[in-house]
């Protein structure tokens, strides 16, 4: 309660001055976000509120004094509804606001959830094309970037939604998820700027989710469902935390070493230092630093973990069979809990149009299996664990691979009968493995 | 007569194309890209197989932008950069540079212009949080506010890599944690059961659908003033507010009982050790707007225990891995309670099933 008394008479005289034009709420609390280094949304709201000549200016002023009353009572005045574009039922996140006799010209605020670029690239042409589009329909405030990955234009009248997206979609931009529907993607900056990617970034992200986005456009879903791309296991699109559907990139044969930079860091940071932090660091202690100072890898115990690529960039890089994981199920707690995405499939080729055609199969292999056999209200996360890995596996037509997990069961309550059969099963498609493995060597 | 007006079909454009907006030599190296260094905190440079070289200025944003603060970062990167930006995970925006020349003139207007220049390596990045009282219709709190004044106090922590390894905060203004999982993690948690509107149940909510949601099978069907409605046993409700999206008359905020709950040891990345889920270390904080302080103290604490103490290249989970949570309760001053022994599904696989003691 101590600030909340004190020091908001202060700054409330203070804003309360000469120099807060009449008409405009009052804002003590908010002002008190306006000092410090960090720049200041508050701000920004106030510079929208102060465009005297704006469409906008009088929804900014009384957002402001919505927003100003929220942090008086610490309660949130939205409430959702019904609000789409011609043709989409989702991608429009609606707000009506529940003091709208108080504040009535931000009483609509609806947000379009509008999906970026593939790794959030601009130009500043392109920014300032949105910002006219913004500044005519809506209320100037963009977020760049929601946590669903979407640009989130904040801020439109129910009347002018239409208008806005039509604008958008006629510079080439779409509407994104939202609902139990296919949500809008992430990937990395990948390719484009980083040594650690392990596949083409751009491309997944693009074909995948393009060729779904009737269910992200209207939503059909149990619930719903996320893809997210992410260049190496550095997953700097948090994938495996965040994403039903998570392709985190990995190679397959030998990480390159460059011996003469490696001498070169040692050199530079002292061996101990080089052994503290980078061999002993290995989680699978699959590295040892030679008495030359070159490196020695046990490439069949790496993990490809990224810690040793992340601290030598120059000697060490992935190897050249380069391809992904594939983690299904990751999601936030409700309602079972939070869920990691499981490795489903450990190594998947990720070079050629084929390749690219086998990885959106499978995503409409899962995305079927969801759609079918997820319960209302269901990830997919909670499908697996309600009927089981197996039962998930044998659905989607994935064998079972060691990958899949930390250890075998330790339970002993299975019916192991079929066991040889199983075992059969596995030595068979290990041979074929090995076989299209010599055919392709 | 009116005659009906056509309305425009969209064009399922889907996920743009990026080439048309990369920078040029990003696009001409796509793909082929050898190594990085970093000049300096804010700076990248990154190399090709090609022996190209792009430098990156990356700057914290206060993400929720109006258009002038857009178009003034449009004007520096116009003016100072290539015309070619882009955006990192956690709102940064990132100026890409063909020459070295181009990057201290570049700093200069940023800073000049209040964006402050770092968020890499070993720095705290900026904050990925939601929406808050904004924009959210179940919010607890705002997230804005409590990330302006945490980047506030992290500023020079954002500008300077002299963390142990990098730190990944996130916020959230309810249970659901849109923000994610993080080295800090600050939360808005529950602390009393849903006051229920009875006159508006069976009006605005599906009840069974609501029933369905609870993850602890609290909410039970009842007619109330002899009207259909729904009750919470309370003994069993764990005050998750799960039942207030689909019936926002089960409020589950309360001025007063609408708490701040601050959890570490969250990552994300691969590297090294697996990812992990953040844990519990304080709960019951007063959402205490505008500037939430008792928030600011914790997070400072737990961040400078980690930078004092933490070896290089350690996230915040893995010092507390090898410290021990006995030591991290104790260097940070923090009460270990009976609400930290976790009680949901899997919670024995949390406890410690062996003699190892840290003392």
């Amino acid at each position: 309660m101590r600030n909340a008394e004190g020091s908001t008479v202060m700054s409330h005289d203070e804003a309360n001055g000469a120099s807060t034009p009449k008409g405009k709420h009052p804002t003590p609390l908010l002002d008190e976000l306006e000092s410090g280094p960090w720049p200041s949304f508050v701000t920004g709201l106030k510079r929208l509120r102060d465009s005297g000549d704006k469409q906008y200016a009088p929804m900014m002023n009384d957002l402001l004094g919505q927003l100003e009353h929220s942090y008086e009572t610490k309660t949130g005045y939205w409430k959702g509804g019904t609000v789409s574009v011609f043709g989409y039922g989702g991608g429009v996140i609606p707000r009506f606001s529940e003091v709208a006799s108080q504040y009535p010209a931000s009483k609509e605020f609806h947000t379009l959830r509008v999906q970026p670029p593939a790794g959030y690239h601009y130009t500043t042409g392109l920014l300032r094309q949105m910002c006219d589009i913004w500044e005519k329909h809506g209320s100037g405030l963009i977020a760049f970037h929601g946590q669903s990955g979407d640009i989130m234009f904040q801020g439109c009248s129910t009347e002018n939604v239409q208008k806005a997206f039509d604008d958008l979609n006629e510079i080439g931009f779409d509407l994104g998820g939202a609902g139990p529907a296919l949500r809008t993607s992430m990937s990395c900056v990948g390719h484009a700027r980083c040594e650690m990617s392990c596949y083409d970034e751009v491309q997944a992200h693009r074909t995948v989710i393009n060729e779904f986005l009737d269910e992200m456009h209207r939503p059909a879903l149990p619930y719903k469902f996320k893809f997210k791309f992410s260049g190496c296991g550095n997953d700097c699109v948090n994938a495996i935390h965040r994403a039903d559907f998570a392709v985190i990139g990995t190679w397959r044969d030998d990480m390159k070493v460059d011996q003469e930079e490696v001498k070169k860091y040692v050199g530079r940071v002292g061996r101990k230092y080089a052994i503290d932090h980078v061999i002993a660091m290995c989680p699978t202690r699959a590295l040892s630093l030679n008495d030359d100072d070159t490196l020695d890898v046990d490439n069949k115990s790496c993990v490809r973990c990224m810690h040793c690529l992340n601290v030598m960039t120059k000697a060490l890089s992935p190897g050249d069979d380069r391809g992904a994981s594939i983690l299904i199920g990751g999601k936030r707690a409700l309602k079972v809990g939070d869920l990691m995405g499981t490795m489903i499939v450990p190594f998947m080729k990720l070079d050629t149009e084929e390749d690219f055609e086998k990885l959106k199969e499978f995503a409409r292999n899962l995305l079927e299996f969801f759609a079918d056999n997820a319960l209302e209200h269901e990830r997919i996360g909670e499908t697996m664990d309600r009927i089981g890995l197996p039962a998930f596996l044998e659905a989607v037509g994935i064998d079972p691979d060691p990958n899949m997990v930390n250890h075998p069961r330790t339970s002993c309550y299975v019916r192991t009968d079929d066991f040889d059969e199983e075992a059969e099963k596995y030595f068979e498609r290990k041979l074929h493995k090995d076989a299209s493995r010599a055919a392709a060597e | 007569m009116n005659v009906a007006v056509q309305p425009r079909r969209p064009v399922e454009t889907g996920v743009p194309d990026p080439f048309p907006f990369m920078h040029p030599v990003l696009k001409k190296n796509y793909g082929n890209w050898a190594w990085h260094d970093r000049l300096r905190p804010g700076v990248l440079h990154h190399v090709s197989k090609s022996g190209e070289e792009v430098w990156t200025v990356r700057a914290g944003t206060q993400r929720q932008m109006d258009v002038y603060t857009i178009r003034l970062l449009c004007d520096i990167g116009d003016k100072f950069a290539e015309g070619h930006v882009r955006f990192t995970t956690r709102s940064n925006i990132e100026f890409m540079l063909s020459s070295v020349d181009k990057v201290e003139p570049l700093i200069a207007a940023l800073e000049n212009n209040g964006f402050p220049v770092g968020g890499t390596g070993n720095s705290v990045s900026m904050i990925s949080h939601t929406q808050g009282w904004l924009h959210c219709d179940i919010p607890g709190t705002d997230a804005s506010g409590v990330v302006k004044s945490l980047m506030d106090m992290m500023h020079h922590e954002f500008t300077h890599e002299e963390m142990p390894n990098r730190v990944r905060i996130t916020t959230s203004c309810c249970q659901i944690n849109c923000g994610g999982q993080g080295d800090i993690s600050i939360n808005v948690q529950y602390t009393k059961p849903p006051k229920i509107n009875h006159d508006l149940v069976s009006k605005v909510c599906e009840r069974p659908a609501v029933v369905a949601r609870c993850p602890v099978a609290a909410i039970r069907p009842a007619m109330v003033n002899g009207v259909p409605s729904l009750e919470v046993d309370e003994k069993k409700c764990v005050c998750c507010g799960a039942c207030y999206p689909p019936c926002p008359p089960m409020q589950i905020n309360g001025q007063d009982s609408t708490k701040i709950a601050v959890w570490v040891g969250g990552k994300h990345s691969n590297a090294r050790s697996k990812p992990t889920f953040h844990k519990l270390v304080v709960a019951n904080l007063p959402n205490n707007a505008p500037r939430w302080p008792e928030v600011e103290a914790v997070v400072k604490k737990i961040l400078y225990a980690y930078k004092e103490h933490g070896r290089d290249y350690e996230r915040l989970g893995e010092w507390i891995e090898r410290i021990g949570w006995p030591r991290f309760f104790e260097l940070c001053d923090f009460a270990f309670t009976k609400h930290h022994l976790d009680t949901w599904t899997g919670a024995r696989k949390t406890m410690n099933m062996s003699a190892h003691v840290h003392f």
